[in-house]
């Protein structure tokens, strides 16, 4: 148990000097778009799911929204750019915009 | 030739090639337009034809949210949100858009082309994936097969409006993006993954293969400890947009999120995101801490899931697959427990000779091209493994999931071939040039074959001849057994491809491979033309003198009731004819090939093999006014319903058992007979009746044969009281009855039916006197 909390606070502590700016900002929509998405699920496991279109839209929006930003996260981390040679941080956007019409599009559509 | 010049002549011929492609791919499919018209084909196609005249004639919202009345009387259809509606959309658009043009094309020819269409596009995409793979030469290779390979021409013909005509087309092209989602990591090729995996939900139930496949793929990639930031990116922006879309289509609905079909792609979804942290904390810390870290979330992770996977199961929200499912892992399990799905013919196990038959010199080629694929075992070839070996279990257990078969197949078979082809054709000289006197000096002072190895880039070419031959120095060298091992190891060290030298060893293999190729087109063409190019609504057949001669019976019957029924008449027959009836003759149906209800269909089974008196009850009860069957025994058409009697007889004792005895209509040596042996209670079945009413008096006496069983008739054929006939057509192919009212003095119909006889005897008799 101590380790993991050694390990945890090294984490922390390693996060916030070696982490750009720019991923952190990421990183606190990806926080808040989890936390809405739990938010919705113990809302439903409380009160039933009956408009189940409704919960479904709004929940996979969120679970899309945190993986289109992870996405975007993974691809503009400078780590990660030996990886993805043809994609540049702007494509990386375009790309995180174009998913989030298509999704939201859908959301919209399937919300009814 | 300069390397230059020839990519430019590459660049040219490579698009006229595809063409080509296209244009051979199109038209060996329009055997059955030449040969009779431009119809529509088969069963499933004539529903999808009728929807599309109602999309086309009465707009998209009216079509969504169409009710069906003339089917599946009294219950009705929802034919809205119980439909693909991919197919129909793709027509009516096409139609529309040409319309916008000025282009006056009839909504019948856009339905009949629009298989031959895709298979052009089909072939495009196999282009595509291939040249993934390996390179645009194998790509062409690939298009050219699977534009021809009967396995798929099975379901595209001109006229085959079905599904599987776009369905094949978009398995092929989304395979396509998605392997290029994981080679370039790329969210938009993810999302495009997801729109036409959305496209392929609309078109046809094979999507759940896609569903399926995709995150097979990323399960193993993850085991082969090959997991990578491409993967995640493609596996999640797919499987997050994908699901979200499928549910989109009213059919799916919520199925994505309620059956075991879809579970495994939402499991390698959250294993994907757990993997994906845990890579990126790997990425901040020591490995000693991440260990304990790494520990303390699985035990977590564990405890979270069990205890959800028990709630969920336990709550009924997860629900258990289904049985059309269960019959893909267990053949025997429809035959006990669904017979409703055993009884259609494409539903049974495939026949290995089918194999052969679909596939040709494709299928030898087949394991060769899975084999190469395992030697270069990138990301992508992961995927044609996987692919080939679901495949081929699903085409073996389903006749009809052969086509999905055909597509990997064709792939792989292309990558076999032509890596035959570059070793057997490999033409850059100096290569030969600078191996040449290597294996030369190796030959002479050690009698050992040096495999001197070249890598298939040509401009890496002179520096690893330049190694072989080093390599083949040393051996000639050593001893000859010492040469033998060293050959051997700097062989196997470098890419095994071995230049073959000999004009007459590639003479050989080229001409061969080269006949191979001739007698694949040939067997595809006669193939085609003979076995998958029949309309099935009206059949050919050539008579002694080699003239050939059309059977148009169906027609002449549907037209018939199209032209001489009330507009409101309801028609019962078994279910196969559903909706030809409905697209054709334009009448109310009680059951079709949509076969949603097997109550309803166990009732109609019923009807048909119960005694009149039972029946007559059963044909009121539904308002039946005509009943109709087809009987092949004049002519010897075997698809006829005396042979699909006993599936009635089964799925109407599932349903009926009191009323329906299977045992009952085996003599009791259990034959299923026709002729004098037949039992009691299969005389007294309406459609016994029904089939052979008047079938003796076509024969003088005694001398009536059934063609299709060969079973001599009783003389005395079966009376009918509750029936009577109201057309029969020229081969008495289908035979048409009316169903009687009931009587006017309250009598028993059976007791009218003898009366009248009875006056008619009496008449003729008194005439005599």
């Amino acid at each position: 148990m101590n380790d993991i909390k050694t390990a945890a606070n090294s984490l922390l502590t390693a996060y916030i000097k070696d982490t750009p700016k720019s991923l952190k900002l990421i990183d606190s929509y990806m926080v808040y778009v989890l936390l809405t998405g739990i938010i919705q699920f113990v809302y439903v496991v409380i009160a039933g799911t009956f408009p189940n279109n409704a919960f479904l839209a709004g929940f996979i929006s969120t679970v899309a929204s945190f993986v289109l930003a992870a996405n975007l996260r993974i691809q503009t981390n400078p780590k990660n750019a030996s990886q993805f040679p043809t994609t540049s941080p702007e494509r990386a956007f375009a790309d995180f915009l174009a998913c989030n019409v298509v999704v939201h599009f859908a959301v919209a559509n399937f919300l009814g | 030739m300069s390397t230059e010049s020839s990519s430019t002549v590459a660049r040219v011929l490579k698009p006229t090639i595809l063409i080509l492609i296209a244009i051979v791919a199109i038209s060996s499919r329009l055997f059955s337009i030449i040969r009779f018209e431009s119809v529509i084909h088969e069963f499933d196609p004539w529903f999808n034809y009728r929807t599309t005249q109602h999309l086309v004639k009465n707009g998209f919202y009216d079509f969504w949210n169409w009710f069906d009345e003339k089917s599946w009387y009294p219950l009705g259809r929802v034919v809205g949100g119980t439909v693909y509606p991919g197919i129909m959309v793709t027509s009516a658009l096409i139609h529309n858009v040409l319309h916008f043009f000025n282009f006056p094309v009839d909504i019948r020819n856009v339905c009949v082309f629009l298989a031959p269409m895709f298979s052009g596009l089909t072939a495009f995409s196999a282009y595509l994936l291939t040249k993934e793979l390996k390179d645009s030469s194998a790509g062409l290779l690939a298009a050219a097969f699977l534009g021809v390979a009967p396995g798929y021409i099975s379901r595209s013909v001109a006229g085959s409006y079905d599904n599987e005509g776009i369905a094949i087309f978009l398995l092929v092209f989304t395979f396509y993006l998605w392997i290029k989602a994981v080679k370039t990591g790329s969210a938009f090729f993810g999302l495009l993954t997801a729109l036409f995996y959305f496209y392929m939900v609309s078109a046809w139930g094979g999507y759940v293969f896609i569903t399926n496949l995709l995150p097979l793929h990323a399960f193993t990639l993850l085991l082969m400890g090959r997991y990578s930031n491409r993967l995640y990116v493609s596996y999640s922006t797919f499987c997050a947009v994908g699901t979200l879309l499928s549910m989109q289509i009213p059919f799916v609905g919520f199925q994505p999120t309620r059956t075991s079909e879809h579970m495994a792609a939402l499991g390698v979804f959250g294993l994907l995101q757990l993997y994906a942290f845990a890579e990126l904390v790997r990425g901040y810390i020591p490995p000693k801490q991440f260990r304990a870290l790494l520990k303390g979330g699985i035990v977590a992770v564990a405890v979270i899931a069990s205890i959800g996977l028990t709630i969920l199961s336990f709550s009924g929200v997860i629900a258990p697959f289904t049985g059309r499912f269960y019959s893909l892992y267990d053949t025997g399990y429809a035959k006990i427990h669904i017979p409703i799905i055993a009884s259609v013919s494409e539903h049974q196990p495939t026949a290995w000779t089918s194999f052969f038959f679909d596939l040709q010199m494709l299928i030898f080629l087949f394991p060769a091209g899975v084999y190469l694929c395992f030697k270069e075992l990138k990301d992508e070839h992961v995927f044609i493994i996987l692919y080939s070996v679901f495949a081929s279990y699903f085409a073996g257990v389903m006749v009809r999931l052969m086509l999905t078969l055909t597509p990997v197949v064709c792939v792989s078979a292309a990558i076999a071939y032509s890596t035959l082809l570059d070793t057997y054709l490999e033409t850059s000289e100096h290569v030969l040039a600078s191996t040449k006197p290597a294996i030369a000096a190796a030959a002479t002072s050690a009698p050992v074959v040096i495999e001197a190895t070249t890598s298939d880039s040509k401009a890496t070419g002179k520096k690893t001849a330049a190694k072989a031959a080093a390599a083949a120095a040393a051996a000639a060298k050593s001893a000859d057994a010492e040469a033998k091992t060293h050959a051997k190891s700097a062989a196997s060290s470098e890419k095994k491809r071995f230049p073959i030298f000999n004009l007459d060893s590639r003479l050989l293999v080229i001409l061969q491979l080269t006949w191979f190729l001739f007698m694949f087109a040939w067997h595809c063409t006669y193939v085609t033309s003979g076995s998958y190019s029949s309309p099935s609504i009206v059949l050919a057949s050539r008579q002694q003198d080699g003239s050939q001669m059309i059977i148009d019976d169906f027609r002449e019957a549907y037209y018939w009731l199209r032209k001489n029924t009330k507009e409101d008449a309801k028609v019962m027959s078994w279910w196969d004819y559903g909706y030809q009836m409905a697209g054709m003759a334009n009448v109310t149906t009680l059951v079709d090939n949509n076969t949603w209800n097997n109550t309803h269909i166990a009732t109609v089974g019923k009807a048909m093999s119960t005694s009149e008196e039972v029946s007559y009850k059963v044909l009121r009860q539904h308002d039946v006014d005509y009943v109709l069957i087809l009987f092949g025994g004049v002519i010897g058409y075997s698809g006829d319903d005396i042979n699909k009697f006993l599936w009635m007889i089964r799925i109407a004792e599932g349903v009926y058992p009191n009323d329906v005895k299977e045992t009952n209509f085996f003599t009791p040596r259990g034959e299923y007979k026709v002729d004098h042996d037949a039992t009691k209670t299969m005389r007294e079945s309406l459609m016994y009746k029904m089939s052979y009413y008047r079938f003796a008096e076509l024969y003088g006496s005694g001398n009536a044969v059934d063609h299709v069983r060969n079973a001599r008739m009783p003389a005395e054929g079966p009376t009918l009281s509750v029936l009577e006939e109201a057309y029969t057509t020229e081969n008495w192919l289908v035979r048409i009855y009316k169903v009687k009212d009931l009587d006017i003095l309250g009598r028993d119909l059976k007791d009218s039916t003898a009366f009248d006889k009875g006056r008619v005897r009496k008449i003729s008799s008194l005439k005599k006197k």
